[in-house]
Parts: structure tokens; sequence; C-alpha cells
């Protein structure tokens, strides 16, 4: 039973990478209807800015944490003026290419300068620890990972239900044309909104620095997983890619844990599940059909 | 008629060339030489993962080797003209496959050095074959390249995973830690060491209290870590076969938890100098594992790599000195057998027992081509013990090179 309740809870820090991530990536797709296929490098960028803050200016983890996300998320906002929005009224394959043309040149761009061997970053001293969680240990850090994410997303919940941002958000993402129509000014709130997604990566990256390889291809393997979880809970449903995430990090766990007489079984389950998932509620388990327009 | 002029002047230009350039062999004149020339290629990954433990450095390695050949020979030598081409096959098989036959095609390539990855190491060996061109492959870790796939061109430096296998998994054992947990990347490369280890181990008298196939690539491994220490009987070490980036997430996340407090300690399958460097020692100390060369053993390494110090600024890898040394032991057999002709060169290979600073009690083994010598078994230190930049570890024991590597096998024919 201890077993048991390790490997879930171990399975929610997992999952909070995914929820981090895929709430940014349901975000930026409700808003702006684009697939941030650079959602991957941005993550990536975020671990590299932890470690140069570090390295270069002796800035530890904790204003990384805070420099880092705001830094991407300008940066971010940047890309969605500079290329993104012109690409936006055709069609939305334009706009997964471009991004996916930014993922290459971030990567490359960071093994030019970095090289492809990882980079090392050290967890902060104070939660390099165990902590005791009544039935068993559990690294300080990764505690602290999950406590921090749940809390994040508790907070974007928060933000979008009970502000007029949110409220203005949320109308923008549901019905465009009619929010335009009521004199809100749909377009002042693109760009601020793909920054914020990019801003939520670029925290997971800081995140993941002390306990993942820092290297330039550390998002293109999560960002696979990643857009399974977004489909899985519905393409733009924040509730959803939320939920999904941290049950994707459950899947993973338990699937890792007791399904290890069968590896290939065990490494394609979250695959299996969003086969599944599509098969049943083509449009994701949270995520609302299109409505005719 | 714009396109007509350009035909023109480019067919032109490679007439030019063709008449400066590759009008008959330069230099001495009465050289036994196929072309009037030798041309060292080096085949690796110049752009992917492979890139700081071997890549672009060992071409300077290769230079190095041409640099010290001239010295020794001066107007002795059989030619002036030696130089180096590279090619960047990202790992791909079939990029190897094209790269390999271009070089020796069209780059008057004579010897082909280097190629990661087992699967393209495999397919320039064939490349080899059908060409009758030499090659030297250095950082392909599979023991098919002595064992099926051998072929009378082809010859295996360095390591290989029998050789890792049996100097970590034996060793380990036979000091005492009887009880292992490996785990295993689900690829080609992770598959054959994780059975290599598992035979290595059961031989020496310990046992294998469980074995998992990883997502490759992955980048948490903590259910595997939560799992070792409730194994029963409880594991003694922990076997990692990752390399690389999985290498390094799978190293930090066994820190996190904590393993070696718990009893389980670590012991890596295949590990560069490069990858301590990017954990740091101190995320690796107390791991062992087998090396095949390091920098700082003695006076005649360090003197190497002072120089390659100096012309890379950073420190070899056993990658970087088995390239440099492959490069000198070819050129030495060309001189000695007069000519680069490929079965010329071949037939004073075969046997030859050779001495530098890569090949310690080293031997050119005739019946499958595997080229042993002194392997070492490692242990990484802390980094309080760590006294410069890059002497990341102590050597344990030297593993003779006789037991080194396995027999000859049957399935090799050359």
């Amino acid at each position: 039973m201890t077993g048991f309740l390790l490997h879930t809870f171990n399975g929610l820090v997992s999952g909070a990478f995914y929820a981090l991530l895929a709430l940014g990536l349901a975000v930026i797709f409700g808003m702006l209807r684009v697939v941030n296929f650079a959602h991957g490098a941005f993550y990536m960028l975020g671990a590299f800015g932890a470690y140069v803050l570090l390295t270069e200016a002796g800035v530890p983890f904790w204003a990384a944490l805070v420099i880092v996300p705001v830094g991407l998320g300008l940066l971010g906002m940047v890309l969605e003026r500079l290329f993104i929005h012109r690409l936006s009224r055709l069609d939305p394959l334009y706009n997964f290419l471009l991004t996916f043309g930014v993922t290459l040149i971030l990567q490359d761009l960071v093994k030019l300068k970095y090289g492809v061997q990882s980079s090392p970053y050290a967890t902060p001293a104070e939660l390099s620890g165990s902590i005791n969680l009544g039935l068993f240990d559990f690294p300080t850090y990764r505690v602290f990972v999950l406590g921090f994410a749940i809390l994040l997303c508790a907070g974007v919940w928060w933000l979008l239900g009970h502000t007029r941002i949110g409220m203005v958000v949320r109308a923008s993402t549901e019905r465009p044309e009619l929010t335009g129509a009521l004199g809100i000014n749909v377009g002042r709130w693109v760009t601020p909104v793909f920054g914020f997604g990019i801003a939520l990566a670029a925290l997971a990256g800081v995140l993941a620095a002390p306990m993942r390889a820092v290297n330039p291809l550390m998002g293109v393997d999560l960002i696979i997983v990643v857009f399974a979880v977004v489909v899985i809970g519905g393409l733009g449903s924040i509730f959803g890619s939320v939920a999904a995430g941290f049950g994707v990090g459950l899947v993973q766990s338990w699937g890792e844990a007791y399904l290890s007489d069968w590896p290939v079984l065990a490494q394609t389950l979250v695959f299996i599940v969003m086969a599944a998932v599509l098969l049943w509620r083509p449009a994701g388990l949270f995520g609302r059909e299109e409505a005719p327009a | 008629m714009r396109r007509t002029a350009a035909v023109a002047v480019g067919a032109a230009t490679a007439l030019l060339i063709a008449g400066c350039g590759g009008g008959g062999p330069q230099g001495a004149s009465d050289s036994k030489l196929t072309d009037g020339k030798i041309v060292l290629g080096v085949l690796n990954d110049q752009s992917g993962v492979y890139l700081e433990l071997s890549g672009r450095n060992s071409v300077k390695a290769v230079e190095m080797a041409i640099a010290d050949f001239r010295a020794k020979y001066g107007d002795k030598a059989i030619t002036q003209d030696i130089s180096v081409e590279s090619a960047d096959h990202q790992n791909k098989p079939d990029v190897a496959n094209s790269r390999a036959a271009e070089m020796y095609q069209r780059r008057a390539v004579d010897i082909i050095l280097d190629v990661p990855t087992s699967s393209a190491a495999l397919r320039v060996a064939d490349v080899a074959k059908a060409e009758k061109k030499l090659y030297f492959n250095i950082t392909g870790a599979t023991t098919d390249l002595t064992g099926k796939a051998c072929n009378r061109y082809t010859f295996h430096y360095a390591y290989d995973t029998y050789m890792l296998a049996n100097g970590t998994g034996r060793t380990v054992t036979e000091q005492g830690a009887k009880n292992w947990y490996i785990v295993y990347p689900d690829y080609a490369f992770g598959q054959d060491m994780e059975k290599s280890f598992s035979a290595a181990v059961q031989e020496a008298g310990g046992a294998i209290v469980d074995k998992d196939a990883t997502p490759f690539p992955n980048d948490d491994f903590s259910t595997f870590l939560l799992k070792a220490p409730t194994l029963d009987p409880k594991p003694d070490v922990l076997g990692t076969m990752q390399a690389g980036a999985d290498l390094v997430n799978l190293v930090k996340q066994y820190n996190e938890f904590k393993l070696r407090d718990k009893g389980v300690g670590l012991s890596v399958g295949l590990m560069f100098l490069t990858d301590i460097h990017s954990l740091t020692p101190d995320a690796l100390a107390g791991t062992t594992y087998t090396d095949a060369w390091y920098w700082n053993f003695d006076d005649k390494n360090r003197e190497f790599a002072d120089r390659f110090l100096k012309e890379t600024g950073t420190r070899p890898t056993f990658a970087h000195a088995a390239n440099y040394s492959a490069a000198l032991q070819y050129l030495e057999a060309v001189q000695a057998a007069g000519t680069d002709d490929a079965d010329a060169v071949v037939e004073e290979l075969e046997g030859k027992t050779v001495e530098d600073i890569f090949l310690r009690n080293g031997k050119i083994r005739a019946e499958d081509h595997r080229v042993i010598h002194d392997a070492y078994l490692a242990e990484v230190k802390p980094a309080a013990e760590v006294g410069e930049p890059w002497d990341y570890v102590k050597i344990l024991k030297t593993i003779p090179a006789e037991q080194a590597f396995r027999a000859p096998s049957d399935e090799c024919k050359l």
C-alpha cells in the first residue's frame, strides 16, 4: 500500500510538469488558435536561463524562478508581435510550421553556445534533503515542485474565473467575434496571453533544471507527451489540460511500476490512453466540440 | 542563354582544377602509394549527442598523430602529403553509409576512423568490405564488429560492450556487491549491455535481483529509483546502462532519492570524461565504471593531454586518445609496408604488438581484428579530492589486455 502511495505521489510530481506545460499550451490555443510547437523549446530555454543566470551572474534558483519566466515571457510577446501575429489570419498550419522552425533555431543556437552535453545545475541547498510525509520519505525538492505547481494552477484558475482580465480572456476564447462586437479589444489581449503561456513553459524549465538533464534537446521528447496531454484533456480547455497533465503523470508512474514485465506496454501507455480518449470523446475529456460558426 | 554560359564557366573551372591539382601523384616519384597521398577520414557525430565525447576534437587528435608521424620520419616518411577529411554522420546508419562510400570513392580516403553508434558503425563495416578499404572503428560499442559482422578491412579499437560489462560487472561483483538491479534503455545498445552485464555478474557469482527496460529517451527515472530499495533481496548496486542525457537524468535523480544512503551503490555501464564533467564529480562520487584510457593515469598520458589541451581547450576523452592512436598506428603500418595498398597494410597490422600512449600491452588480433589493450576500473572522486580541472577519477585497478576483452568469437570468419 505504501508502495502504491509512493508511486502515486511520484506520478503527481511528473504530472506537475505536464500540467504547467499543457496549461500554457491551452491558454495560447484558446486565445490565438495557435498550436505552439515551440513550447518545448521555451521549456528548455527556461532551464538554460536558470543555468546561465547561476553560472554567469551568480543568481540563485529562487531569483531565477521569477526572472527567467518574466524575461522569456517578454521574448514570447516579441515573437508573437513580430511573426505569429502576421500569420494568424492564414491557415493554422502556417503558425504550426513557424513555431516548429523557431524550435529548431532556438535549439541549434543553444547547441552552438553550450554544446549537447548536459550542463550541471544543483538543487538549491534548502531543498536538497528529504522530507517525511508520514508514510514515506520523499525528496524535498519534488514535494516543493508539486506544491508550487498546484498553487500556480490554482492561481491561474482563480485569475481566469474571478478577475476582469480572466473574464475577457474566457470570452475571447469562446466567441472572439462576439466579444469584439461588445466593444472589447480582443487583439490587445492576444500578445500578453501568448507571453503568459510562454512564461509558464519557462517556469517549468526552471523547475526542471535541478532534477533533470539541462541540454538543448530536453524539450523535444517532453513536448510529444505534452501534446498527448492536451489532446486527452481537450484542446483549449484550461481545466482539462491541468487535470490531464496530472492524470498522465499518474498513468506513466503506475505503468512503469506495475507493468515493468511489459516495458513496451508501459512505454506506450500514455498514447494508448490518448487513442482511447479520441475514440470515445474526439474533443478530449473536457473539450467541447467546435460549435458551428 | 545564361544557363549555357554558367555551364561553360563551370566546365572550364573543373578543367582548370583538374589541370592543377589532379595531375598525377605529387611528392616523391618513387612513392608506392596508389594515388601519391594518404587521406585519413574521420566519420563521426559533429552536431548531436556524441559531439563532445568525440566529434571535431577527434579530428584534432588525428591531426596531432599526423604531426607526430612527420616529426618522427621527416624526409624518410613515405609521403609528405597526408591530410584529414571529416564528415558528420548524425548517428544515422543511412547517412553513415553514404558518407563512408563518398569518402572512399570521391574524397580519396584511405582509412575511415571513429564512427560512434553501433548501427552506423556496422553499416560502415559493410562499405569498407565492399570497397576493400580500411576502417578502424573506435566509438561503436557492439561486439558484432569483431563477431558476425567482422571483415578483413575492419578493426575495432578502444572498447566494446563485453569489455565494459566484464570490467565493471565482474570486478564490482567480486568486490562484494553480489546483488544487482539493472536498468537499461530499451534499444539495441541498452539490450546488448544488459545481456553482457547480466552474464558477467552471474559468472562472477553475483545475482540479478531484477532488471527493467526504461523508455528511451527518458527524463524521469523516479519510478525505478523508488523501486530499487524495496526489492527483495535489496540490491547492493544499481547498474545503469543509460548513456548521454539519460545517464545525466538518472544520476541526478539517483542522488535526489539518496539511494547511496539507502545502501544501493551505483555502477555505470558506459561513461565518458565529458559525462562526469557535466554531472560534476560530487553527483557521481564513488561510482565505478570501466575506462579504456584516462588522461591523468601516468606522465605519458599527461603529456599527450597537455598538448591536446593546448590544441582544443579541453582534456581528451578515451575516444580522442584512441583516434590519435589509431591514426598513428595506421601511418606506421603504411610506412612499414611501404605502400598504402589496403591488403598489404592489413597484413602488416595483423598480429602486431603495439605500444603507444593509448595502447598499453596492445595487440592487433589477427583472428578477429579486435585491438586489445589494458583497460581500467575507475572510480569517480568527490569534488574535494579533485586536484585540478578534469581530474575526476582514480584508477582502482588495471585490467590486463588478455582479460579485458573476450576471446575471439567463433562467429567471426575473416
